[in-house]
């Protein structure tokens, strides 16, 4: 599954192919296909909500430059 | 005429003496009437009239004093202003030279907030057909807000309390004050053209009082949030403040608190929403290939299946019976073809030339090359002939030939 894929789209995904199989007009060839897609979407999700990757910054001006630092939560 | 006891003034002399006594007098005035005719020039100060039931008097208002004026003064409006009278030496006349305009009633604050409303709406920023979406789950989080306000620490509690897995980017303002705006307004641009990766911009501040949460009201603002390409989430105040940065907002949560929850809120309820849809998944999955075995059980459970023999028997019986018959048509055939033989074969003895030998007549073969001899031109003397009997063969040699 390409990375790029935006959660929504990936959630989205999942759900229509879901209401396909629900929909009982699918092959078995085909169901086996969905179901391994839907999975991988499933994974996908999953990963993308555990994904622990937090990082707070706070832009200053320096030099009337804007620049990006890391924030402290300690000061606020 | 006597001129040692009357003064006469030249009109200057007169009008300045009238604009000391009047403008040293008139200095600190408070003063309600109904505004007409009134004018803005390109210089940016306004002219207009007050006026009651029976008199007017002429206003001015320069334009510094009009910009910290928050309304849009109309003709019509009743209002209280402060000023000083002021006399127009060269057209003789007095006014009131005003610095300051409330309208009576509702507050001037009130009537801006009313009035940038109307005016914004009748444009369209507060249409819900352009507001943009807020991404489910969003990873880049722009804040437009005070550094050292409730609003950031709010924010940043209620992410940590939640294990949010997000990068925050804060932009820090000015969110009171008359520098407010601008600053607000340049950080929601400025983020828009350098951090269009964000997801979604929290602009707000925490709680005050109606003046505070100015900035939030004010045009340049609302502009800033309708042109921003990230979505905006406008957090003003408490639940009960509304701004008109959260009417153009592409939504409003009530409090920075509850703006940080929804850009979070979603986590737990979009676990619970793909785990739902991975069951449906799976069911849907187990029933396809479920009813498929259930197809092929039936398959198998045909009796072609279970009892293949079955088939074979039936066929057994067929051959059987068949089998049965090509008997008995043979066996009839043979007996009639039998029967016909012994007809024939009893002809056939009759013709036999054994029993022609019965009645004396011999049969008569030259030898060695064992040829009947219908003929005697066809021997010679001293020729070996063999002569079959009825009873027995006897060899001879021919002594003599007749014709």
């Amino acid at each position: 599954m390409k990375k790029e894929i935006k959660f929504e789209d990936a959630l989205n995904k999942l759900e229509s192919i879901v209401r396909k199989l629900e929909s009982g007009q699918v092959e078995l060839d085909e169901s086996l296909k969905l179901f391994e897609e839907g999975t991988e979407f499933v994974k996908f999700c999953s990963n993308k909500l555990e994904e622990v990757k937090r990082k707070i910054e706070i832009l200053t001006k320096k030099d009337d430059k804007i620049v990006k630092e890391p924030f402290d939560e300690g000061q606020n | 005429m006597n001129e040692e006891k009357v003064k006469i003034y030249t009109v200057t002399e007169l009008t300045q003496l009238i604009k000391n006594h009047l403008e040293k007098k008139f200095i600190d005035i408070w003063l309600t009437g109904e505004i007409s005719n009134y004018k803005m020039y390109s210089s940016g100060h306004a002219y207009f009239s007050l006026k009651d039931e029976n008199s007017q008097i002429n206003a001015i208002i320069f334009s510094n004093d009009l910009q910290s004026v928050k309304f849009r003064v109309e003709d019509g409006q009743k209002v209280i202003v402060y000023g000083r009278i002021s006399i127009y030496a060269k057209r003789g006349e007095y006014r009131i030279v005003v610095t300051y305009i409330e309208p009576i009633g509702k507050g001037a604050l009130q009537i801006a907030f009313e009035q940038l409303k109307e005016k914004l709406a009748k444009e369209g920023l507060f249409d819900t057909s352009r507001k943009k979406p807020i991404p489910l789950l969003p990873q880049k989080i722009g804040i437009v807000t005070s550094r050292d306000g409730a609003a950031l620490r709010d924010i940043l509690t209620v992410l940590k309390r939640r294990f949010a897995n997000v990068e925050i980017l804060i932009y820090p303002v000015k969110v009171q004050g008359e520098e407010a705006k601008y600053e607000i307004a340049e950080a929601i641009k400025y983020l828009n053209d350098n951090y269009k990766e964000l997801d979604v911009l929290l602009v707000g501040r925490g709680g005050g009082s109606l003046e505070d949460l100015w900035p939030f009201n004010e045009e340049i603002v609302a502009r800033a949030i309708y042109n921003s390409k990230i979505p905006v989430i406008s957090c003003v105040g408490h639940e009960i403040d509304f701004t008109i940065a959260d009417f153009v907002a592409d939504l409003r949560a009530p409090t920075p608190s509850a703006a940080a929850e929804i850009v979070i809120k979603s986590k737990q309820e979009l676990k619970d929403r793909i785990s739902g849809l991975y069951s449906r998944l799976r069911n849907c999955f187990n029933y396809v290939v479920n009813s498929v075995f259930q197809r092929m059980n039936e398959i198998i459970n045909t009796n072609m299946f279970r009892n293949p023999q079955i088939l074979i028997e039936e066929k057994t019986l067929i051959l059987d019976d068949l089998s049965t018959d090509l008997n008995n048509s043979i066996k009839h055939l043979f007996e009639i073809k039998f029967r016909d033989f012994k007809i024939l074969s009893e002809k056939i003895n009759t013709l036999s030339p054994l029993s022609i030998l019965s009645r004396g007549y011999s049969i008569v073969w030259k030898l060695p090359e064992n040829i009947i001899i219908k003929d005697s031109k066809k021997v010679c003397i001293n020729d070996n002939l063999k002569i079959k009997l009825f009873k027995g063969e006897l060899e001879s040699k021919i002594i003599k030939i007749t014709e």
